[in-house]
């Protein structure tokens, strides 16, 4: 049967029908529905971890009881659970076991644009990039062939373009699952270094025998047409050559580590001017010279930033500008904001204004990085937000300096790594106000489950993990639970924090308003007692805006198709101008 | 057939992406190559979303270059003129009278252009703006006004209108198909 489904949900359906055990993973986008979307097969069991290393560890142990098993995360995740991959493959596998990946080009919702398919060569572990929904599909099976016939752990790397686009697939014969035998193997699976340094000598030995598979397998193909030009490509840049240059030859990779060389120096034999194509680092092209082979057109002309299309790729083989129109100048951004009536709105009020420096993390929250709040100084990965603020405290005590730094971080963000700086902070005599925004749910990625929601990923009710005994077994005293819709308490909690020496954590426990679709009545304005002050504007909500110009004195609205009536702004107004709508709520977004 | 190309464009939370949903469906449904995209990064509701869905024959890139579409739909006027740039010369607008405030408006830090309107007239020859949200609430749900953008554009893509109508009936869940079905009908007169 044909369905139309992104990339995403082709690995997830591949994964189910390929005799897939056991799936584990941490959301993050672009990666986050493959995951969720085993869990609507039904039939495969699979969970989220509190991070990407213990998901993949969680997926190794999967694999050596014999079970073939999936570890879903983004990019950055893997730098999370390098630890267990670099070392993973020196054991290898029993049953097969697949890393999926997402990267971001063009950072699309990441901190960063790192390229995954240098973990492969880091890790010297085959990697697949497919170009489209059913080759996502297909890879997953290939993708377990490969694993077990070489005895590896194998990337199948996405990026936003394969993940979130959708396309036909058609589904291949099922596959049950079958379960290898659970074995001891010390040599195998201890990596002491007298075991490791044998293991090491297979790893390399490894890499050729894939090198060998890559020359001949279907999933590196040349498309020979017009000889002028042949590009070398892989992923969604392989689209996006097709339809800048439906005539170019093409040495299209599926398998992109290792590189088939002997393929690319017969294609690149014959064509005249070759070009590779590859979506940010240089590292076909690198690989490629390295080979002695001549490269007319690769990082020289197309960019190692962002993401491609066709335009970019037209214009860089024909030298000349693509034809293209230009947007509208001058419109006002819409940049992504809290949910109206998201709790955040009212901490980040307050934070803006007590001016103090925040040290931010991954998640909804991070906007509070945005104007008009500017509450939000420094954010670099998850957890890094404790951490960071308690090198802050030591400098700034070195330094003579009174300030005390400002940690905010949500639930999902704790529990996959701001834990262990919570420890070391209170362990080392630490000097920082944290804010837990514990909301019951992963947000930024859609409101995926934690361990703190109560449920699991396949929705079997679960031990909820309680925020503030934890924060007190990880050795903080001073543990307040603050309710950041009341403005003046929240100050008044956030001051009390800043004036106690040593580490304090205040937790919210207000939940988040789209996973558990809370719905309250809206607000509306008395436009006679409205003066215009614009104070219930700092809330930056967008259901608030100002009233038509033209009349003598702008006044705010407030959309009630927006609004869900958390009554932030209105304890900004100084003039009993906002007041709750009795009756139904009408938000509509 | 030549590749249709259709751009959707709204606020987040407005139900883009279920109208994208609709319309590549209904293109598998028709024996067509199709493929649809979007970019959907964080949660939350307010930031400009655009969806990409490419029908043909055989499709290869998932994205819509700017001056190729065929259609462009926004289910905000803002956004209308934000993506009025993909429209190809000749291409159509269909458009949601109804505007909703960007956080940088809201929060005073920029102007809601009161001429959005005039503008998008002037760009586009072949545009029309609807009052999605009214018929939507006369469908019974406000939150129906993607259906009813739906049924707006219906007649003017390569697909027959029954084949849409059995997808949106297919992927209604029950409480939503009366509604869903009297939005399509209701853009689909306006
Ligand atoms: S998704 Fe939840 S946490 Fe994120 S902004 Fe919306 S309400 Fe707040
Ligand atoms: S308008 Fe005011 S009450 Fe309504 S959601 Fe926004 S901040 Fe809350
Ligand atoms: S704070 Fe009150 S008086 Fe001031 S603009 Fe807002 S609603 Fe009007």
């Amino acid at each position: 049967m044909k369905k139309i489904i992104s990339g995403n949900e082709a690995i997830a359906l591949g994964f189910g029908d390929s005799g897939g055990v056991f799936a584990s993973g941490y959301p993050g986008t672009p990666s986050t529905e493959t995951l969720e979307e085993v869990a609507r097969l039904g039939d495969v069991y699979c969970e989220w971890a509190p991070n990407e290393k213990v998901a993949l560890e969680s997926v190794i142990g999967g694999s050596i009881a014999g079970g073939r098993s999936l570890s879903t995360m983004k990019h950055v995740g893997v730098n999370v659970a390098a630890d267990a991959l670099l070392t993973l493959t020196y054991t290898g596998v029993n049953a097969g076991l697949i890393l999926m990946v997402s990267d971001d080009p063009g950072m699309h919702s990441s901190q960063n644009e790192q390229d995954s398919r240098n973990y492969a060569k880091f890790a010297k572990v085959p990697m697949l990039d497919p170009s489209d929904s059913q080759e996502a599909y297909d890879m997953v099976r290939i993708g377990f062939e490969i694993s077990e016939q070489f005895d590896t752990p194998l990337m199948l790397r996405t990026t936003t373009r394969i993940s979130h686009a959708k396309g036909v697939v058609v589904q291949q014969e099922k596959i049950a699952p079958k379960i290898e035998a659970w074995e001891k193997n010390v040599p195998k699976y201890v990596m002491l270094p007298n075991f490791g340094k044998l293991k090491h000598i297979e790893v390399e030995a490894r890499l050729l025998k894939l090198q060998e598979y890559a020359e001949t397998t279907p999933l590196n193909r040349i498309e020979m047409r017009d000889t002028e030009i042949g590009i070398i490509t892989s992923g969604v840049a392989y689209q996006h050559v097709r339809e800048a240059n439906p005539n170019a030859s093409i040495l299209k990779l599926g398998m992109i580590h290792p590189l088939p060389a002997r393929k690319i120096a017969e294609f690149a034999g014959s064509v005249k001017r070759l070009v590779i194509a590859e979506e940010m680092d240089a590292i076909f092209e690198e690989q490629i010279r390295a080979m002695g082979i001549e490269v007319e057109i690769g990082k020289n002309k197309l960019p190692l930033c962002g993401e491609f299309s066709a335009d970019i790729i037209r214009t860089a083989i024909n030298d000349t500008p693509a034809e293209t129109t230009s947007p509208v100048e001058g419109l006002p951004q819409r940049p992504p904001v809290f949910c109206p009536s998201c709790a955040h709105r009212g901490l980040f009020t307050i934070l803006s204004k007590l001016k103090v420096f925040v040290s931010g993390d991954i998640g909804c929250y991070t906007l509070g990085a945005l104007p008009p709040m500017n509450a939000m100084h420094s954010v670099i990965d998850m957890g890094a937000s404790i951490s960071a603020a308690h090198g802050m405290a030591k400098v700034n005590a070195i330094a003579g300096r009174a300030e005390k730094p400002v940690a905010v971080i949500g639930d999902s963000t704790f529990f996959h790594s701001g834990m262990t700086g919570l420890m070391s902070m209170a362990y080392n005599g630490g000097n920082a106000l944290v804010i837990i925004m514990d909301n019951r749910t992963t947000g930024m990625t859609g409101g995926q489950e934690n361990p703190g929601t109560g449920v699991t990923l396949q929705g079997v009710p679960a031990r909820q993990v309680e925020m503030v005994p934890l924060v007190k077994a990880l050795g903080i005293d001073n543990v307040v639970e603050y309710d950041a819709y009341d403005l003046k308490a929240t100050e008044a909690a956030i001051k009390k924090g800043l004036e106690t020496p040593g580490p304090y954590v205040l937790i919210d426990k207000n939940p988040c308003i789209l996973r558990y679709k809370i719905r309250k009545p809206a607000i509306k304005v008395d436009q006679e007692n409205c003066t215009g002050c614009r104070a219930c504007l700092k809330v930056a909500c967008m259901a608030l805006g100002l009233t038509a110009t033209g009349e003598d004195k702008q006044k705010v609205r407030v959309d009630p198709n927006v609004c869900n009536g958390c009554g932030v702004c209105a304890q900004m107004c100084k003039f009993d101008a906002m007041h709750a709508i009795e009756g139904e709520n009408n938000a509509n977004l | 057939m030549q590749i249709f190309n259709i751009v959707i464009a709204g606020v987040g939370g407005q139900g883009v992406l279920m109208a994208s949903k609709v319309l590549a469906e209904s293109a598998l449904a028709s024996g067509l190559d199709v493929k649809q995209n979007e970019v959907h990064g964080m949660a939350q509701r307010g930031g400009s979303v655009i969806s990409f869905v490419r029908i043909g024959d055989q499709v290869s890139s998932p994205v819509v270059m700017p001056g190729s579409a065929d259609l462009l739909i926004s289910f905000e006027p803002l956004e209308a003129l934000r993506y009025i740039h993909y429209l190809k010369p000749g291409g159509r607008l269909v458009y949601n009278k109804v505007s909703i405030n960007p956080s940088t408006v809201a929060a005073g830090l920029a102007v809601y252009p009161q001429d959005v309107e005039e503008q998008i007239a002037v760009a586009c020859a072949e545009a029309q703006g609807i009052e999605a949200l009214a018929i939507a609430r006369e469908a019974g749900n406000g939150k129906a006004v993607n259906m009813v953008m739906v049924g707006k554009v219906m007649k003017h893509l390569p697909l027959k209108e029954e084949i849409i109508t059995e997808v949106v009936k297919k992927i209604s869940q029950n409480k939503g198909l009366e509604v869903n079905m009297k939005a399509l009908a209701g853009g689909a007169a306006a």
